[in-house]
């Protein structure tokens, strides 16, 4: 039994409602009670999709539960077969439906229906979201591929088979989808960047892809794992299973689009990649070379999300903006691995958690000037104070912009170099203020509300969130030993500070003060601190 | 009984589960904390349901069954007490906590009314423990509300004293308001349930008169008229008429003088129907459709015809109370289509056959039901906006012309059918 109070991660049927919904042409039956059926509101309101997503819930009662429920699974199969008519139905049950062992992926498989059906079982108690998407979406293409072998399963592959039959190098762009991070703008990004090097795309999956769709993946020379989170285990099963060799650099950034073009080009034994090749609107590079980013200089930034937004913001941070990245990690423990690696080489120790609390008191003790991270690394940064960008999944309504706006390729590094930069200017603003506070009313509580869409009542309510917490939490943990006592001068230094490090300056002196012995922090104790710790 | 026409319908349904309520209800009572016992999908649940609205370290939470738990492998009473005792060493202000029961609860047979009671032993009376279900297989979105008041009933405290207890919750200010009126009326001593502190409980007796401010509070009823209290009999306090009558019924209860009452709420209704009529206008004639969610599909359905205009096409519920809803049944026009349940599939054929102006619906169906050409109001949007009372009347209109007002606002060609 685990205390959560938010969640990164739905069950992981919300992971098979995400296939189920980017994907055209199939139904997913889920066998789950009435309340479950909120899931519809995550892809109807945040991704302000315009038709319901593709999934009947048999919204079972405590009264069915004396009586057969599993009769009910079978009515409810039948008329979705009957209304929607999928082109391949999916059948999986959520958490309360597991514990009641219907098999709804028998029963259905059991009805002679004319649609190929696909049953998922995703254990509610032990995985979330993101296996439950990955998992969904191998089943499905296995399904899919099992259903019709065609001659290409038997044959040896290669990804050179492009050459000998004289056309183009196609490739599967694998892993979007809906609730993904920017997915959508992704794909048009690669597709652009893919035909300028005389790549073709075979097949996106799962966004946009069909049934019959995923029975043409062998026809590439080569997968593309965009989003390994999701489609890792369909790429390892494709290569064993058909010969398929996949690529791993998932192409956020510059540094990593280049790579990216290049393992391509490698794995498709092409003449190596002209690096500039449709670059020509690539501006980051220049933009964080160009005088005014000086300013950017040794950032202290800190990073949170999937493992794959979180990786390639590490890397960018790290390479290509100059920034100093002071907090690296990820709630998805499937990608630890890389996570740890990756932060081992910037000097720190990854944090690999779902517990957001604890990614709050990580932020906090880092004392970053910027949080790349999820929606709820926004709200706990907004309560620190400190600016922040939205980076990785998961979501509010507003971090999926009207306009065309992709993380992947040249054009996503244009975006990220604006998205991560402008709260920073933002943060420079009030730091202005904050150096001109004397000269008029000042107000250290008035930071911009970064990315605020929120009405007058939200607004309260945070405010009332704030208050509620520096209540319950407050931020000087009354220490039993003594602790030393700050004078009106030793105040005003630390006043001098900017808020977004105060805290942490404050902490520091007194410990400091404490190791020395010191009863009173005058401005010379502030002094002495920061030269103790700075050493 | 008037003479409207009730189906029911079962099949697929699209609404919430009575868990949501913690979202209104852990806000109503900051010192309480609302544990659910359940799985990851019920935290997401709430989260998502909660929206943009995250707090600090929210009041609510959910203990999360796992593996083990379900094999029996960890004893999950000694787990839950581990995960309150967590919970309560980091929160010290909460003085009651309600553990929620879920649908994954109740399948395992989880006795958390054992569990609280003796929780509530070992904690000494520091902090009270209580229980009921939000789980979606017994209960709907509102219905959660009913279950948690419905477990303060045994701790309030007995009085004989002549009172009015206002039992629901409401917007404070609005709540506020109402009490005001009733003092004006010659009712002083008004309580209310949920209180704004757990621990101040309201009491309860012969003397007690309940108004209920919400119509899906059939348990707590119930429980408040075992422990002596009347329940009176009203309409709903939504729109002026409803309010109007709603107060009436205390005033007769409380024997206050008819011209008194008349004296004091005509000038209210005056302003209030007043203030109704530029909403008026825009409604009057439109086509509307509820589907099934929140409970309070009749009694504004009731508003919308009765002072608004609007033609009812069909009034869904989740579940219908005939005895809480006779007064509010008796007002509906004959022949009001009203269906009990859902299969939201067919249910959804019938709005694209009716075209409606406006469709009151869940979440989830909004955006698609818009992309239709259809327009749309939330029906969460009536839980958490001041509606109640003769003075809101026209607030509570506005809310429904405000779609309709932004259609014609939008250039209608660009307006999308995605
Ligand atoms: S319907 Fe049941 S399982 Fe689903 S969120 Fe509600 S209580 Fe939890
Ligand atoms: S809209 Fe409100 S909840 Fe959302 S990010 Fe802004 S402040 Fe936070």
């Amino acid at each position: 039994m685990e205390l959560t109070l938010w969640t990164y991660e739905g069950p992981p049927h919300i992971g098979a409602m995400r296939i189920a919904t980017s994907m055209e042409g199939v139904h997913y039956l889920l066998h789950a009670p009435q309340g479950d059926t909120y899931a519809d509101l995550l892809f109807t309101m945040i991704e302000r999709r315009g038709s319901r997503p593709p999934v009947t819930f048999t919204t079972f009662q405590a009264r069915d539960l004396g009586g057969d429920t599993a009769e009910l699974v079978k009515r409810n199969l039948r008329e979705v077969v009957d209304r929607f008519q999928p082109k391949a139905l999916l059948v999986g049950e959520s958490c309360t439906a597991e514990l009641i062992q219907d098999q709804p992926g028998a029963l259905a498989s059991g009805m002679g229906f004319n649609v190929p059906v696909v049953s998922v079982e995703l254990p509610a108690y032990s995985k979330k979201e993101n296996w439950g998407a990955s998992e969904t979406f191998y089943q499905l293409v296995r399904g899919m591929l099992n259903k019709s072998p065609s001659e290409e399963s038997d044959q040896e592959r290669s990804p050179t088979a492009w050459k000998s039959q004289g056309r183009r190098p196609r490739v599967n762009l694998l892993g979007p989808t809906l609730l993904g991070f920017r997915c959508r703008d992704d794909i048009i990004e690669l597709e652009k960047l893919l035909d300028i090097h005389g790549i073709d795309v075979n097949v996106v999956a799962p966004l946009k892809a069909s049934p019959a769709d995923l029975m043409r993946l062998p026809k590439a020379d080569l997968n593309v794992c965009l989003y390994p989170e999701i489609a890792e285990s369909t790429c390892l099963w494709l290569e064993r299973n058909y010969g398929m060799a996949f690529s791993k650099t998932v192409p956020i950034g510059v540094g990593a689009t280049k790579d990216f073009l290049e393992e391509l080009h490698q794995l498709l034994e092409m003449p190596a990649a002209e690096p500039g090749q449709g670059a020509q609107h690539l501006r980051l590079p220049w933009y964080s070379q160009s005088v005014d980013s000086n300013y950017l200089t040794g950032k202290r930034v800190f990073i949170f999300g999937d493992g794959t937004h979180a990786l390639a913001a590490a890397r960018i941070a790290d390479q290509e903006l100059g920034f100093k990245v002071v907090g690296l990690g990820t709630y998805s423990r499937e990608m630890a691995r890389p996570v740890r690696a990756a932060a081992k080489e910037l000097g720190l120790e990854a944090l690999i958690s779902d517990d957001y609390l604890a990614v709050e008191a990580a932020m906090s003790e880092a004392a970053p000037e910027l949080v790349l991270g999820t929606q709820m690394e926004r709200h706990s940064a907004k309560r620190l104070g400190i600016p922040c960008a939205v980076i990785s999944t998961p979501m509010h309504v507003q971090d999926v912009p009207a306009r065309y706006s992709p993380q992947m390729g040249w054009e996503g590094a244009n975006v990220i170099f604006d998205s991560w930069v402008h709260p920073l200017m933002m943060g420079l603003e009030e730091h202005l203020i904050g150096m001109f506070r004397h000269d008029f009313e000042f107000v250290d509580g008035h930071q911009s509300h970064l990315g605020h869409l929120g009405g007058q009542q939200r607004q309260s309510e945070e405010h009332q969130a704030q208050t509620e917490h520096s209540s319950t939490q407050p931020h000087e943990v009354p220490s039993s030993e003594e602790s030393p006592l700050w004078t009106p001068e030793g105040e005003a230094e630390l006043a001098k500070i900017p808020f977004f490090v105060r805290g942490k300056v404050r902490r520091n002196t007194e410990t400091y003060a404490r190791q020395a012995g010191c009863r009173h922090i005058d401005s010379e104790t502030v002094y002495d601190a920061k030269v103790h710790f700075r050493a | 009984m008037s003479s409207t026409t009730l189906l029911k319908e079962s099949g697929p349904r699209e609404v919430f589960c009575g868990l949501t309520s913690i979202v209104w209800l852990h806000r109503r009572m900051p010192d309480a904390f609302f544990l659910v016992v359940g799985s990851r999908t019920c935290a997401h649940l709430i989260q998502s349901a909660a929206g943009v609205m995250i707090f600090a370290e929210p009041r609510f939470g959910t203990a999360i069954l796992g593996e083990r738990d379900l094999a029996g492998l960890a004893d999950a009473h000694d787990e839950l007490d581990r995960v309150v005792n967590d919970l309560l060493a980091r929160r010290p202000e909460i003085r009651t906590l309600f553990l929620v029961g879920s649908c994954p609860s109740e399948v395992i047979k989880l006795d958390l009314a054992r569990v609280a009671e003796r929780l509530t032993g070992k904690l000494n009376g520091r902090v009270r423990v209580l229980n009921y279900s939000g789980s979606g297989i017994e209960t709907t979105f509102t219905q959660g509300e009913d279950g948690a008041l419905n477990c303060l009933v045994p701790s309030m405290p007995v009085s004989q004293e002549a009172q009015l207890l206002l039992v629901g919750t409401m917007a404070n200010a609005v709540e506020d308001r109402l009490k005001n009126l009733f003092g004006r009326l010659g009712i002083d001593k008004v309580s209310s349930l949920p209180p704004r502190q757990s621990t101040d409980l309201p009491s309860v007796g012969p003397g007690t008169r309940v108004l209920l401010t919400q119509p899906y509070l059939t348990e707590t009823a119930k429980a408040l008229r075992d422990r002596g209290a009347e329940i009176l009999q009203a309409p709903f306090p939504l729109g002026t008429e409803g309010s109007r009558l709603w107060m009436e019924a205390a005033a007769k209860a409380f024997g206050i003088n008819d011209i008194h009452v008349a004296n004091t709420l005509a000038p209210l209704m005056v302003r209030a129907q007043k203030a109704l009529i530029p909403f008026k206008e825009r409604l009057t004639g439109k086509k509307i459709f509820l589907l099934p969610e929140s409970q309070l599909e009749i009694p504004l359905a009731r508003f919308l015809h009765r002072e608004c205009g609007m033609e009812l096409i069909e009034v869904g519920v989740p579940y219908l109370n005939r005895e809480v809803m006779e007064p509010e049944l008796e007002l509906l026009p004959h022949n009001t289509r009203i269906v009990e349940g859902q299969h939201v599939d067919k249910q959804l054929d019938r709005v694209r056959e009716q075209s409606p102006d406006l469709v009151v619906c869940g979440m989830g169906l909004a955006n698609p039901l818009e992309a239709e050409g259809i327009a749309t109001k939330w029906s969460i949007e009536m839980i958490f906006s001041p509606i109640h009372g003769i003075d809101q009347a026209a607030d509570l209109a506005e809310l429904f012309s405000r779609p309709l007002h932004r259609r014609e606002l939008l250039n209608n060609k660009l307006l999308v059918s995605a």
